[in-house]
């Protein structure tokens, strides 16, 4: 069942990327509504995909790798939709469906069996921490996405040739305003995140910190997002700078979830 | 029975010079003209339109030749010879007038293609001419038409989204720079005409304070009353970046006035808010080497102009689109009007129709005393589709396709068909 729904939500974020994409560069109003609805059923399909495999797992299902990147896709989708239902960023959807369209790729190549649950994970810590993780993982490659518009925009202005992105991305004060936002729900989300890793590690292993790998890249990208809150906030670090920052922290995020699992072992690893 | 002709008469910016515009235009507005030309003979509906780019005159009328010649004395016979009204004045008739309308409501006509003013000018003329009461059928339908045009052009192309000025293009920089430009702040360095009119836009677009800088203080006073802001000496420039946003050089300096360092001192105050320098003095005002700060933007006067020019080719591909609409929309509105030709005939063809089964029905209630009203509302309901039955056709042949058959006769065919033109009446009796 939920192998079928994993099958159908890929195949619409398919057709909403292309419609999106069609609609970037056409700009033809009736597309983008087509993009939308598209977008937002297979949101809400990949939803129904994660909850019928809780059901058949009989836990949260963020455990084996397949499963993560899943996961990260539609916290993707659904802080892009929470995000929309404030504020609209011009164009925004177009670079939000191409990324998870991307994520749930690689979520299809990845083995897709049910894995039984490690004797170490069966706590209901599981779902809060990962998910919560997740989800600021979600904010977070907004910001990075924001961050890429930006700098193409930047880009165009800064050169004075207008190309491609010049009339369809919208004004560079918008886009770092998408960039604050984002930081400022997926910053404290990440916080919570790693707080809650560390009670149940805690629990689970006896001390709240041990430095594996995991660990010591979380607190990595930790730091790099609290450097960029930090003096976006004080000194009003901005624009550029900004953009660049949030690029780079995210993709030590991408480190952390992937690259850590593949390349240095720990006690993180359970699922390969 | 032919419908009224459609004439335009008019001069505009391509025809005619400006001293010879100068003297047409109808300075005094619409009341009079309109009035006057209430009394020329053979005008069934009429209106005019009086731009400082174009004087048009619009009207039905039976008979073309003899009230085209009316209409110019009356309108220009004061103010030009003759000679001069038959060399400068273009004349339309139907289909081209019609389709000129149309291109001149779509701004494609203008001095500045896809201009929005055009439209706003054209319904205030039309106001004046709808409370005179002056258009009729065909000429309410016309211009409301126009202005529909006009709004499918606006949307369906992208003709007047682009700047095409200068000073439009530094307003649209500006807005994607900043997003929205209300509460923003423009500083003017030196009080040049061109800035001057780039500063009108802004504050047009929301710009709420205006600052103005300038060598002598006197004629910075002077401009900032004029937008309500505040004048500052040139020695306060650095000192005045931490405040403002959007920065207009056009001083008559020789050398620079600005260097990068300067800009760069300020930056940390402003807590790294964008800065956007337009310079559009010759020689420069400014360091080109500001645009590689961060957060800040430079653009000169040749930057400018090849974003116009950029503009420009893209409009141009526009205005292709646009008057295939324009098109499109003309000759859907000849159809409009040959059909007008027909509708006469067809009110006939169905009177007739209906005059007869009204009669047969009667006839026959007479005789029938006992039937209930539910039956009595059927056998009507059968009597008309009967008739609309029979008469689908002929309905068809008159409003139809059937393009090798010329109108006229088609027209004729149906009345003697049905002798609708016979003085005993068709048939009364069988």
């Amino acid at each position: 069942m939920s192998y079928l729904l994993f099958q159908i939500t890929f195949a619409a974020y398919f057709l909403a990327t292309a419609a999106y994409i069609v609609f970037f560069v056409s700009q033809k109003g009736r597309i983008r509504v087509i993009a939308r609805t598209i977008f937002l059923a297979a949101a809400i399909l990949h939803t129904l995909n994660i909850l019928a495999r809780y059901f058949e797992a009989g836990h949260t299902p963020i455990t084996s790798y397949h499963e993560t990147v899943s996961f990260f896709a539609w916290s993707i989708a659904w802080s892009y939709l929470l995000f929309r239902w404030r504020y609209t960023v011009k164009n925004f959807g177009t670079f939000v469906s191409v990324m998870t369209l991307l994520l749930m790729f690689m979520a299809a190549l990845a083995p897709r069996e049910i894995l039984p649950l490690v004797p170490a994970l069966q706590s209901w810590w599981l779902p809060v921490h990962a998910s919560i993780a997740l989800i600021a993982d979600g904010f977070l490659a907004l910001a990075c996405i924001g961050g890429i518009m930006y700098l193409l925009q930047e880009r165009e202005i800064k050169r004075k040739r207008f190309g491609l992105f010049y009339s369809r991305l919208p004004s560079l004060e918008a886009l770092d305003k998408l960039n604050h936002h984002c930081l400022s729900i997926g910053f404290p989300l990440m916080t919570l995140g790693i707080i809650a890793g560390s009670i149940w590690a805690k629990q689970a292993w006896g001390s709240y910190w041990q430095w594996d790998p995991k660990e010591t890249w979380s607190l990595i990208t930790w730091l790099l997002y609290a450097a960029l809150v930090h003096q976006r906030f004080t000194v009003g670090w901005r624009g550029r700078r900004a953009a660049i920052m949030s690029i780079v922290a995210f993709l030590a995020v991408l480190f952390t979830l992937w690259g850590v699992t593949f390349l240095l072992q720990g006690v993180h690893t359970y699922a390969a | 029975m032919p419908h009224d002709s459609i004439v335009l008469l008019g001069v505009n910016h391509k025809t005619t010079p400006l001293e010879v515009r100068e003297k047409i235009a109808l300075s005094g507005g619409y009341d009079e003209p309109l009035a006057s030309l209430a009394s020329v003979d053979g005008l069934n509906e009429y209106y005019l339109l009086s731009t400082c780019n174009r004087v048009e005159v619009l009207f039905a009328t039976g008979d073309p030749e003899q009230t085209k010649g009316r209409v110019l004395d009356l309108l220009f016979g004061d103010t030009v010879t003759a000679e001069d009204a038959n060399h400068y004045v273009y004349c339309y008739e139907n289909e081209e007038a019609v389709q000129h309308l149309l291109m001149v409501a779509s701004s494609l006509d203008s001095m500045i293609v896809g201009e929005a003013q055009i439209l706003g000018q054209l319904k205030e003329a039309y106001r004046y001419a709808a409370q005179k009461r002056t258009c009729g059928l065909i000429l309410n339908r016309l211009l409301r038409k126009s202005f529909s045009v006009a709004k499918r052009v606006r949307t369906e192309t992208r003709i007047g989204s682009n700047a095409v000025s200068i000073s439009y293009a530094a307003v649209e920089l500006s807005r994607k720079i900043f997003g929205q430009l209300q509460g923003k702040s423009v500083m003017l360095v030196g009080a040049g005409e061109m800035a001057e009119l780039a500063a009108e836009h802004l504050v047009g677009q929301g710009v709420a304070d205006v600052v103005v800088a300038n060598r002598t203080l006197e004629r910075a006073v002077k401009l900032a009353r004029r937008f309500n802001g505040r004048a500052v000496s040139l020695e306060e420039l650095v000192g005045q970046l931490a405040n403002v946003d959007i920065i207009i050089s056009s001083t008559g300096a020789s050398g620079l006035i600005l260097s990068k360092d300067e800009v760069k001192s300020v930056m940390r105050e402003r807590r790294n808010q964008p800065l956007f320098f337009i310079d559009i003095a010759v020689p420069r005002d400014l360091d080109p080497r500001i645009n590689d700060l961060d957060n800040v933007y430079l653009y000169d006067i040749d930057d400018l102009q090849s974003v116009v020019e950029m503009n420009k080719a893209e409009r141009d591909v526009e205005a292709v689109k646009a008057e295939r609409i324009v098109a499109e929309e003309t000759l859907k509105f000849k159809c409009w009007l040959d059909n007008m030709e027909v509708t006469p005939t067809i009110i006939a063809l169905r009177k007739e129709a209906e005059h007869i089964c009204r009669g047969e029905l009667d006839k026959t209630f007479s005789r029938l005393k006992n039937i209930s009203p539910g039956d009595r509302r059927a056998i009507e309901k059968m009597a008309d589709s009967i008739v609309s039955k029979i008469l689908y056709h002929p309905m068809q042949f008159l409003k139809g396709g059937n393009t090798r058959i010329d109108r006229c006769e088609k027209i004729n065919t149906v009345r003697n068909l049905f002798r609708l033109d016979d003085d005993n009446g068709p048939i009364r009796e069988p």
